[in-house]
């Protein structure tokens, strides 16, 4: 209730400075709604957010299962935590940009450059939340498992993955973010379709209504994924603690 | 079918780099069907001395033969249970093969038969003890380790939890070995006791006792403790 309370004065907001602005400059909610009904119409959003989905999808999850395996070799391993950080710093700190230029100039414009390279950005951040989560994880609980002679799926299934959820939960929301943002421009410099695309062309021809479109468009996409996918996987992860906060 | 230990040194490097030595030397053999209970002073080295029978420890100098195949059991100074797994899917982690009816008896004995479903961080620590209990007499196990496993619980509970463990121990032959602070505990469980020296622990003594566990009258368990109470030995 508070939160439609909250989205419908957003929406007055929204209405009242167009109203001030001028629709050139800010057009108001009614003609960006038209703007997205005939674009969905035309089949073209859904084609754009398509692309951009199988994107989001293939970046996050190639780069959840290699950040995730790494961060817990470096987070239980000291060797492989020695030779690991120096290249975590530097893919830390190497701007978004850098690497998807560099990804397209030296594998070509192609799906599989934008996807490593998105992937590639989400990588370090993933690494570091599952590192602190396998530096955190009881050494108490690991005696147990072994004296009781657990096999390596028992354990990783009902001794680590419970431990490390919340650490996971932790890098999804974080590195879903990221990806979002990442994934835009790396449509825009060097695919030929998708969200990003699409708001490199309404830029092109100032087309506001169109831009606002899509992006708003996106931004429902998100919200719903983060609603149906992400928040029940942490409310889920959290059911034992007796009062979750 | 024996445990043999022997362990002739065990040290570590403390947090401000000295050599620390925590057993000097500790050599004795445990039969099947035989409980050997490890008394000693708080500190003394008994927990290290049961991790590294349990094989989570193998920096030492000595040698210790575990029974080939055998099952290890532990319940642990802390309960050590799952706290995302309810009580019965923590006995059956340890325990995939339990039948149901050796289950329910085991929940039975140990009075958890209404807690099966509840997650570890709704039980008090005397229930969350019993879960650990029941985890170890579940998987059936050849060599069982109990580190102080009454610690801290009040005298009629600690009580009937003995029991419980005579009974159960009774019902299967394993090798146990129990540490405990209780003269008590030893007496009425043990069929030999180990005394140990204050840090770096040694073997100062093994007391044999003969009477079946069953046949020990009070009287009886009374004169043990004064003999004990003779030798040079105090428990702190």
């Amino acid at each position: 209730m508070l939160r439609l309370l909250s989205f419908a004065l957003l929406l007055a907001t929204w209405w009242i400075a167009a109203a001030v602005a001028g629709s050139v400059k800010l057009p108001p909610p009614s003609a960006v709604l038209a703007v997205a009904i005939a674009e969905a119409q035309s089949g073209a959003l859904f084609l754009h957010l398509g692309a951009t989905l199988a994107r989001v999808t293939l970046a996050f999850t190639l780069s959840m299962a290699i950040g995730s395996a790494l961060g817990y070799w470096m987070g239980r391993s000291r060797l492989a935590n020695r030779l690991g950080d120096p290249w975590l710093i530097l893919l830390l700190n190497l701007p978004a940009l850098v690497v998807i230029v560099l990804a397209y100039i030296w594998a070509g414009l192609t799906e599989v450059a934008a996807i490593a390279a998105i992937a590639i950005n989400k990588l370090p951040t993933a690494v570091v939340t599952l590192r602190e989560g396998a530096r955190a994880l009881d050494p108490a609980l690991d005696e147990m498992a072994k004296v009781f002679a657990f096999p390596r799926g028992r354990i990783l299934r009902h001794v680590l993955l419970p431990q490390l959820a919340p650490y996971i939960a932790a890098a999804a929301r974080s590195g879903l973010s990221l990806v979002w943002k990442i994934v835009l421009v790396a449509e825009l410099l060097g695919r030929p379709n998708g969200i990003g695309f699409e708001i490199g062309v309404a830029f092109q021809l100032f087309d506001i209504p169109l831009l606002l479109a899509y992006s708003l468009s996106f931004a429902a996409v998100v919200l719903v994924i983060e609603a149906v996918i992400v928040q029940p996987f942490e409310r889920r992860a959290s059911r034992w603690r007796l009062r979750a906060a | 079918m024996q445990l043999d230990v022997d362990i002739s040194s065990k040290s570590y490097t403390s947090a401000n780099g000295k050599r620390q030595q925590v057993i000097a030397g500790m050599t004795f053999t445990l039969r099947r069907g035989e409980v050997g209970v490890v008394v000693g002073p708080s500190g003394c080295g008994k927990s290290t001395m049961l991790r590294i029978l349990a094989g989570l420890d193998s920096d030492y100098q000595g040698k210790v033969s575990q029974p080939a195949g055998a099952r290890l059991a532990m319940v642990f100074q802390e309960p050590r249970l799952l706290p995302w797994r309810s009580v019965e899917d923590n006995v059956r982690l340890a325990a995939p093969d339990v039948a149901e009816d050796r289950l329910s008896a085991i929940f039975a004995v140990l009075e958890l038969e209404g807690h099966r479903s509840h997650f570890p961080g709704e039980l008090s620590l005397g229930l969350a003890r019993r879960a650990a209990l029941a985890r170890a007499f579940a998987v059936e196990p050849d060599f069982l380790i109990l580190d102080e496993p009454l610690a801290s619980l009040d005298d009629a509970l600690a009580a009937r939890l003995r029991e419980e463990i005579a009974t159960l121990v009774a019902s299967r032959p394993m090798i146990t070995l129990l540490v405990t602070h209780s003269m008590d505990d030893a007496v009425r469980l043990g069929d030999r006791i180990f005394l140990l020296s204050s840090r770096p622990a040694r073997l100062l003594h093994t007391v044999p006792i003969a009477v079946p566990r069953a046949q020990r009258s009070n009287e009886l368990i009374a004169a043990i403790k004064a003999d004990l109470a003779r030798l040079d030995f105090s428990v702190s």
